[in-house]
């Protein structure tokens, strides 16, 4: 990662007002947004949204034409491009053939996108962005940090500063005043432009209509006083028929801001009489900037469903941290990764998409129903074949994937440590391995890996057999975890294996781009685990179970193993999580509570993977309150606590204030237990509890659920 | 539908009032005019965009009770206006919704540029929703469809909402029973 990308980052975390606007607009944003769905069935309506986008995805040219014809019909003038630099030349072309002084702007990415205003006021022509976000960060010559909310970064201080030295001086830092004064400036601005560029919201291909939402008013003053108007928008705005306005207009409010319906809606199909009787003159502008192309990918396809929420935002743990400047172009967030590898370049997303801890947040309010997460996988795995593995990630793979050589390597490094070690926790590493222990203590390496220890545990024999999968943290770190699946296993009935050539999950080659390393991962375990004859195959960690069960047939898929896709969804068909596995045992009644336990009050932290990949959140909770203990919900349960795999070795800088939330929210609790699903959740939150001194316990449910078993 | 309408329209910020008859709503707009100061002198004019629900014997009538209410609406004298008044072709129960075909330019003037804009609406055109007025209009013939929910609004800086940015900061809806559906 380069030092000026790691700075950037750093710039952003030391910037207070930057956490603390956009952390607390996160917060709310998921209560309020709740609200505004609500009555609402989202799956529905969001699945309904990706039909018609990605229909409309698929025949862009097609409707582009369709639109032309119907918008020509009416007397409006289109305009259709590939190329960014033809749009800038048409406008300025229109202005200057018809003496366009001034222009007035309403809100509209695609101009930014190809960085119109410049090309524009160095011919000489006065430009005026007018939505109050895009104009203060127009005079304050910065880029939009938030495809919504452009200014979201800056306090009112910083905008009375603006407002102060771009326009007038004496600016006092009082929203309801700034507001008045910037509506005071710019209607005279509004009142004497001769053109009014604007973007739009969707562009219907039956009728020739454009749709433009706003909420300040500034549209239907750019779309009604200037004599011309022009409309850029991106090709992906295209839908085919006036009905479908209907479903997008039902989401883009409540996913963008939280409102039922923005204040202004204003649907333009054609050219409407001016304020002095003659009509309007309305250019339209189609851009496709290398939507057609991205339209032409299978895998990118799905991006065109995009409606511009910016709800990737607002939900990710990582945007509200940083904002969007780190991400340095136009388009921010999860989407605007994607966005910008394509309208861009793919190399431009390279430091963008490692900020990515593919937590899903964003998938799962999506109202395009783009897998955002895979998605930038999928940029990941690109980038590593065009630029190649960094050799220090090659050897890292090579050690993984040998279970002993890495277990033996781990554990000399164990013993390095043993100074630092008191209570199988390290907290401090010497040198420059130190920043891995700053913010929290990391588990000593065990002594002996579960794959030998399972051997010593007296199995029953049993008639139903299951093959357990560890991961590397249950073999090397927490194998107690493993003796208490082995051991509740064994109380249901059923014997535990261990096929010894089970290897690393694939998820960290996966993760960083490494398909094909992940590939071999899959094929390897596969071997190992189909070679026993087991009913089930059990893992106590949601990110090697959602290895094994889906993301082993996705890899294959991605590098064109299809030969090895029978045997992936065979061994996909078997895999269960620990806690999953758990409950279904407990309601056959195979597994029985002891009465009289003494049960506390716990808290759940979900684990990204169990939550929303696998949508087994109900299982532990539900075990653990049949135990007879009392769940206290913490606020933001699912919220990523900040591990992601090797990203908190990566980006320990963000890795850390995302688990910082994390266990405030732990002991706003008051609960004295903390009970999670995943090695690696673990591993981090009980670093950061030991680091903060605090008695919290921190658990994975099967070490636990064991104790409360007859 | 007329609660609905009337909770989602107040959460929004707009004021919402009923009436009975055309007459009363002439009586109630009068009223609010009186009340806002309107005068005939600059600064001080009302304007009210030409619809249906006004003939020529109604706007002598309003424009005598009101001095400084104008119907000759011009870009200058809608920029200059404190009042805008127009009459809405439907109303969208639930999102508190007004919607009107707007081609004509004065209709858009009164409802952008002043700071308070009164809404006349049929209360028969109350609609269930986005839905159903959409299926109603037709964009061939109606090029410039207006959608409007509360008065103007922003939340760029800090988050904090702010009501009247470019747009009216109030908006005052009057539902009209005897009034016919425009369209």
């Amino acid at each position: 990662m380069n030092e000026e990308f790691k700075q950037s980052i750093l710039d952003a975390l030391a910037n207070p007002n930057l956490s603390g606007a956009l952390g607390r607009f996160s917060e709310a944003y998921r209560v309020s947004r709740a609200k505004a769905y609500e009555g609402i069935d989202f799956e529905a309506l969001r699945t309904e949204i990706a039909d018609i986008k990605s229909l409309a995805a698929s025949q862009l040219d097609k409707l582009a034409e369709k639109f032309t014809h119907a918008a020509e019909a009416r007397g409006t003038k289109v305009f259709r491009t590939s190329d960014p630099e033809a749009v800038k030349d048409y406008i300025l072309h229109l202005a200057l053939e018809r003496n366009v002084k001034s222009i007035v702007k309403s809100k509209s990415m695609a101009s930014e996108e190809i960085h119109l205003n410049e090309h524009l006021e160095r011919a000489g022509l006065e430009v005026n962005e007018t939505d109050l976000g895009e104009w203060i960060i127009q005079l304050a010559g910065q880029r939009p940090s938030h495809m919504v909310m452009p200014a979201i970064h800056l306090t009112k201080e910083e905008v009375a500063d603006v407002f102060s030295q771009q326009v007038e001086a004496g600016q006092a830092a009082d929203i309801p005043k700034l507001v008045k004064f910037a509506r005071g400036k710019l209607r005279p601005k509004f009142l004497k432009a001769d053109m009014g560029i604007s973007g739009a919201n969707i562009a219907v291909a039956e009728t020739g209509s454009i749709v433009i939402i706003t909420n300040e008013g500034n549209a239907r003053l750019v779309t009604t006083l200037p004599r011309i108007h022009i409309a850029i928008v991106g090709l992906e705005k295209l839908i085919d028929h006036f009905a479908d306005i209907t479903p997008i207009l039902t989401a883009l409010p409540r996913s963008a801001t939280a409102q039922l319906l923005t204040s202004y809606v204003s649907i333009i199909s054609g050219p409407v009489p001016n304020t002095d009787g003659t009509p309007k003159e309305l250019h339209i502008i189609l851009m496709d900037n290398r939507r057609n192309e991205m339209a032409r990918d299978p895998r990118f396809k799905q991006a065109l469903q995009c409606v511009r929420c910016a709800s990737c935002l607002n939900v990710c743990p990582v945007f509200r941290l940083v904002g969007g400047h780190v991400f340095g172009k136009v388009y921010t967030g999860g989407i605007g990764t994607i966005l910008t590898a394509w309208f861009d370049a793919l190399k431009e997303s390279d430091e963008i998409q490692s900020l990515c801890i593919q937590c899903g947040n964003c998938k799962e309010v999506c109202p395009g129903k783009i897998d955002i997460p895979e998605l930038i996988l999928e940029l990941r795995r690109r980038l590593a074949v065009q630029q190649g593995q960094p050799i220090m990630q090659k050897a890292i793979f090579s050690v993984v994937n040998n279970r002993r050589l890495f277990h033996t390597m781990m554990r000399a490094a164990s013993i390095a440590q043993k100074p630092f070690a008191r209570q199988g926790l390290i907290r401090h590493l010497p040198m420059f391995l130190g920043n891995m222990t700053e913010f929290r203590s990391l588990p000593a390496i065990a002594e002996v890996p579960f794959r030998d220890r399972i051997k010593k545990i007296k199995q029953p024999k049993c008639a139903e057999k299951a093959a357990f999968y560890s991961g590397c943290l249950v073999d090397f770190a927490y194998p107690e975890m493993g003796e208490s699946v082995v051991r509740i296993l064994n109380k249901a009935g059923i014997e535990a294996v261990f096929p010894e050539g089970q290897t690393c999950c694939g998820a960290p080659a996966r993760y960083s781009g490494a398909y094909e390393v992940a590939a071999q991962n899959g094929a390897d375990n596969i071997r190992a685990l189909l070679s026993e004859d087991v009913k089930y195959v059990v893992s106590a960690c949601p990110t090697c179970t959602v290895a094994l069960k889906q993301d082993f047939i996705a890899t294959f898929v991605s590098v064109g193993r299809i030969g090895d896709l029978p045997a992936a969804r065979q061994l996909a068909g078997k895999t269960v999580d620990f806690s999953t596995l758990a409950s279904q045992l407990v309601e056959q009644g195979r597994l029985k509570f002891k009465k009289g336990t003494d049960a506390t009050k716990f808290t759940y932290h979900d684990s990204c993977h169990l939550k929303r990949t696998l949508r087994a959140e109900k299982a532990p909770r539900k075990l653990m309150q049949q135990a007879g203990y009392e769940l206290v919900e913490m606020q933001e349960s699912d919220m990523c606590c900040g591990m992601g795999g090797s990203y908190t070795l990566k980006l320990p800088e963000l890795s850390a204030p995302i688990l910082e939330r994390k266990l405030v929210n732990i002991e706003k609790t008051g609960a004295p237990l903390l009970l999670i699903d995943c090695p690696g959740c673990v591993m981090q939150i009980r670093g950061g509890i030991d680091k903060r001194g605090s008695n919290i316990k921190v658990e994975h449910t099967a070490t636990r659920l064991e104790e409360c078993l007859e | 539908m007329i609660e609905s309408f009337r909770m989602r329209a107040e959460s929004v910020s707009a004021q919402v009032e009923r009436v009975a008859t055309t007459e009363l709503a002439m009586e109630l707009v009068a009223l609010l005019l009186q009340q806002e100061g309107v005068e005939d002198k600059p600064h001080c004019y009302a304007v009210w965009a030409a619809s249906a629900m006004i003939g020529e014997a109604e706007r002598q009538k309003m424009e005598r009770i009101v001095p400084g209410l104008r119907f000759d609406v011009t870009r200058e004298l809608a920029a200059d206006a404190k009042v805008g008044i127009s009459q809405m072709d439907w109303a969208l129960a639930n999102t508190g919704t007004l919607v009107q075909s707007a081609d004509a330019v004065d209709k858009r003037l009164v409802s952008t540029l002043p700071l308070l804009h009164i809404a006349l609406v049929s209360t028969a055109a109350l609609l269930p929703d986005l839905t159903s007025v959409l299926r109603r209009v037709d964009p061939r013939t109606s090029a410039y469809l207006s959608f409007i929910t509360g008065p103007s609004r922003t939340a760029d800086i800090e988050r904090v909402l702010t009501i009247g940015v470019h747009g009216p900061e109030r908006l005052i809806i009057v539902l009209v029973d005897d009034l016919e559906v425009a369209a």
